[in-house]
């Protein structure tokens, strides 16, 4: 276990790096800097046309220097904990993210349970019940949900509850809330608006988990060792929930790392459309506009994230199925 | 929204014995007649693929089907909702043939807001192979045939409305079908042969292409989906011609495709390498090539197809996406991704919903999908039990 471990941890620092190149190259693909974005900007607003001024802001925000220099010099402000400043916001990468974390993360985790809590029971009962009045119900909204873009659902969303109920979903408060002190009324306000969002996400996100629940499971109902289960006479229920369950359980763990990227970026599409305060929107905005450092730094967060995922999950993996670990 | 094909091995559900008349029957079969007999017993499946087969007719002889120029607009009839063909007039009589009322434009005299009512007055007769638009099928025949139109292209026809500069929703969203439809199979057919190539290679090969290769998907696959086709999709210069664009944006698009089918590839060709069949091939004498295309590949190529179809639906769902948020496909092409960016708030959704049924095209094409891999996913091994 210990080995296993260590050779882990040592794979990932070469991942790491790539991840850390990649993304350097992803964000300096698109032609142009946001210098000249910038400038075109000035042209326009102030009519600045000198090229000194232009050279000098370049240098300033050092994107004359050769790209491979830029890169170390991203890297290593980077390993210092300095994630560079967002030219857009003219505020550091850290606190623009870190302002919107906190809802990020809470709308993420939440939708990430709810999600979890309906679609295990629910797949396990559509494995079990094959071909049942439940199945196909659950199957059909399952496919539903998977094939629905979820900036759709959101729209539709948004649509019935002005329809049913009257008022605006969108974002997290209603105006005028936003920068009140917290109160009950506000409370109140953010759950008439926190449900969409959560709702939305769960169908999404749950439909696919189903499916693989479903899957997983069916392909372990029929092997032999329940039959054996069975023969011992063990009740059903523990039959189930002890053996079959729990193998089709490993391939949920083997991607469960997965979810801590997505509680950084989760969001993504459903929180442009409905204009949440996560990090999602900030992120489409900075891709835009070209605003490097705030770019580089989410995408580098998230693939951070994920290897770190990737990790906990094969640890998990191994601690909960003596075959891979011994293997 | 899980973008993120769904696993060739995920779900072998059995749909029951393969159907026999006879037991010898079955045997003497071939492979494809027993998968054939197989996918039949699938009957969503055999609706996924018949619908589809309509779309795709759709989108290919989008000219001819779409009643208007998908460009045309209308500057008096913006947000127009949907209008209906009647049979019926609002007076109770019965009227052959089927016929359209005009629109009348009515601003209400408080809010300034506009509506739009039947105008009962004019009556515009509905034909087949009615007189239209211009138009070049494929860009090289000229014709003026419209499936629907009025009589004398005169009045005014939106079958389920119009957007904000008064163009026909329904022209375009069948010429939309064309982009987004063929995006999903242009995407996968680039990761097919990318997927094949290297998961070949590193399958029957091994050794050190396939750790490097393995290392590079396990890469790609571990990043965020979403967010790595923004950035990329954001890198496609605005300024490219749209040709250049769409093909950018499938490049974006099999970037990641192309993995899944690597590692299908390589699974089979590892598993078959072992096979007895390959073995005896090898002591007849033949070829390496031989072995491959003769032996190898039409094994799994049913599990390939399986595959392929399950992945298309994750990249119209990524155009779809990528072009509402304004880094996909841009205006004045058209795909449903495009029109749906016009619905992109709730004030607009709440005054015409009309502008959302691309998004029914989409869930439908995606269902379809869905549902014609999982039947030939469970036809792909028709010997399994």
């Amino acid at each position: 276990m210990l080995q296993y471990f260590v050779r882990r941890v040592l794979l990932m620092i070469p991942t790491l790096l790539l991840v850390s190149i990649v993304t350097f190259i992803v964000i300096q693909l698109p032609p142009g800097d946001y210098m000249s974005t910038y400038v075109a900007r000035l042209m326009e607003q102030d009519g600045i046309t000198d090229r000194a001024v232009i050279e000098s802001l370049r240098k300033q925000y050092g994107l004359d220097e050769p790209q491979y220099i830029q890169y170390f010099k991203w890297v290593t402000r980077l390993l210092q904990g300095n994630w560079g400043r967002s030219f857009e916001w003219n505020r550091p990468v850290k606190e623009l993210i870190g302002s919107r974390i906190a809802y990020t993360f809470a709308i993420s985790l939440l939708t990430m349970l709810i999600g979890w809590a309906i679609a295990f029971p629910v797949g396990i009962y559509s494995a079990i019940k094959q071909y049942s009045l439940g199945d196909y119900v659950f199957t059909g909204i399952s496919f539903i949900g998977m094939g629905t873009p979820d900036f759709l659902l959101a729209l539709v969303f948004l649509y019935a509850v002005y329809k049913l109920f009257g008022y605006n979903a969108a974002g997290l408060f209603s105006p005028g809330f936003e920068e009140a002190p917290w109160s009950m009324a506000k409370f109140v306000d953010l759950l008439k608006h926190l449900w969409v969002p959560l709702l939305i996400l769960g169908i999404s996100g749950t439909a696919g988990l189903i499916r693989t629940m479903r899957a997983n499971l069916l392909d372990e109902l029929h092997k032999p060792y329940v039959t054996t289960a069975r023969a011992k006479g063990l009740a059903e229920g523990r039959v189930i929930m002890k053996y079959p369950v729990r193998v089709a359980l490993n391939p949920f763990v083997s991607t469960v790392g997965w979810a801590l990227p997505g509680l950084i970026s989760g969001t993504t599409i459903v929180g442009i459309v409905l204009g949440l305060p996560t990090n999602g929107p900030l992120l489409l905005r900075a891709l835009q506009s070209q605003d490097m450092y705030l770019a580089g730094s989410f995408i580098l967060i998230l693939s951070t994230l994920t290897v770190i995922g990737t990790f906990l999950s094969d640890l998990l993996l191994a601690w909960l199925d003596p075959r891979i670990r011994l293997a | 929204m899980t973008i993120r094909e769904p696993e060739i091995s995920e779900a072998p559900e059995v749909v029951g014995a393969p159907p026999t008349t006879s037991e010898e029957k079955v045997y003497v079969a071939s492979q494809w007649q027993l998968m054939w007999w197989r996918f039949r017993k699938h009957k969503m499946a055999g609706v996924g693929g018949v619908v589809l087969i309509i779309f795709y007719t759709l989108a290919i002889f989008c000219e001819f089907f779409a009643p208007f120029d998908p460009l045309k607009f209308d500057s008096r009839l913006v947000f127009a909702p949907p209008q209906a063909i009647r049979l019926r007039s609002v007076q109770g009589t019965w009227h052959w043939p089927p016929f359209i009322y005009g629109v009348k434009q009515q601003i209400d005299p408080v809010s300034y807001r506009r509506t739009y009512v039947a105008d009962t007055s004019k009556v515009y007769n509905v034909r087949l192979f009615a007189r239209g638009d211009p138009y070049k099928l494929w860009g090289l025949i000229p014709s003026t045939i419209h499936l629907l139109g009025t009589e004398g292209n005169a009045g005014p026809m939106y079958l389920i409305g119009t957007d904000r500069m008064g163009r026909d929703m329904l022209s375009r969203l069948i010429y939309g079908a064309r982009i987004s439809l063929s995006i999903g199979l242009v995407g996968v057919f680039l990761s097919l042969i990318v997927g094949i190539l290297i998961g070949g290679f590193s399958g029957y090969y091994g050794g050190i292409f396939d750790i490097i290769a393995q290392r590079i998907i396990e890469f790609l696959r571990s990043v965020p989906t979403l967010p790595l086709w923004m950035a990329l999709s954001a890198a496609v210069p605005p300024f490219w011609p749209p040709l250049q664009v769409y093909f950018g944006i499938t490049l974006v698009l099999s970037l990641i495709g192309w993995t899944g089918m690597a590692r299908v590839v390589r699974g089979k060709f590892m598993a078959l390498r072992e096979e007895d069949f390959v073995m005896a091939a090898k002591l007849a004498g033949s070829s390496e090539f031989r072995i491959v295309t003769r032996h190898m590949v039409p094994s799994f190529l049913s599990h390939i197809i399986a595959s392929v179809t399950l992945s298309i639906p994750g990249m119209i769902l990524g155009e779809t996406s990528l072009s509402f948020l304004g880094v996909g496909l841009r205006p004045p092409v058209i795909s449903w991704g495009v029109m749906l960016q016009e619905g992109q708030n709730l004030a607009t959704v709440a005054l015409s919903p009309w502008l959302l049924v691309p998004g029914l095209a989409v869930i439908a094409t995606v269902l379809c999908f869905n549902f014609l891999g999982d039947g030939l996913r469970d036809a792909a091994d028709p010997y399994s039990r």
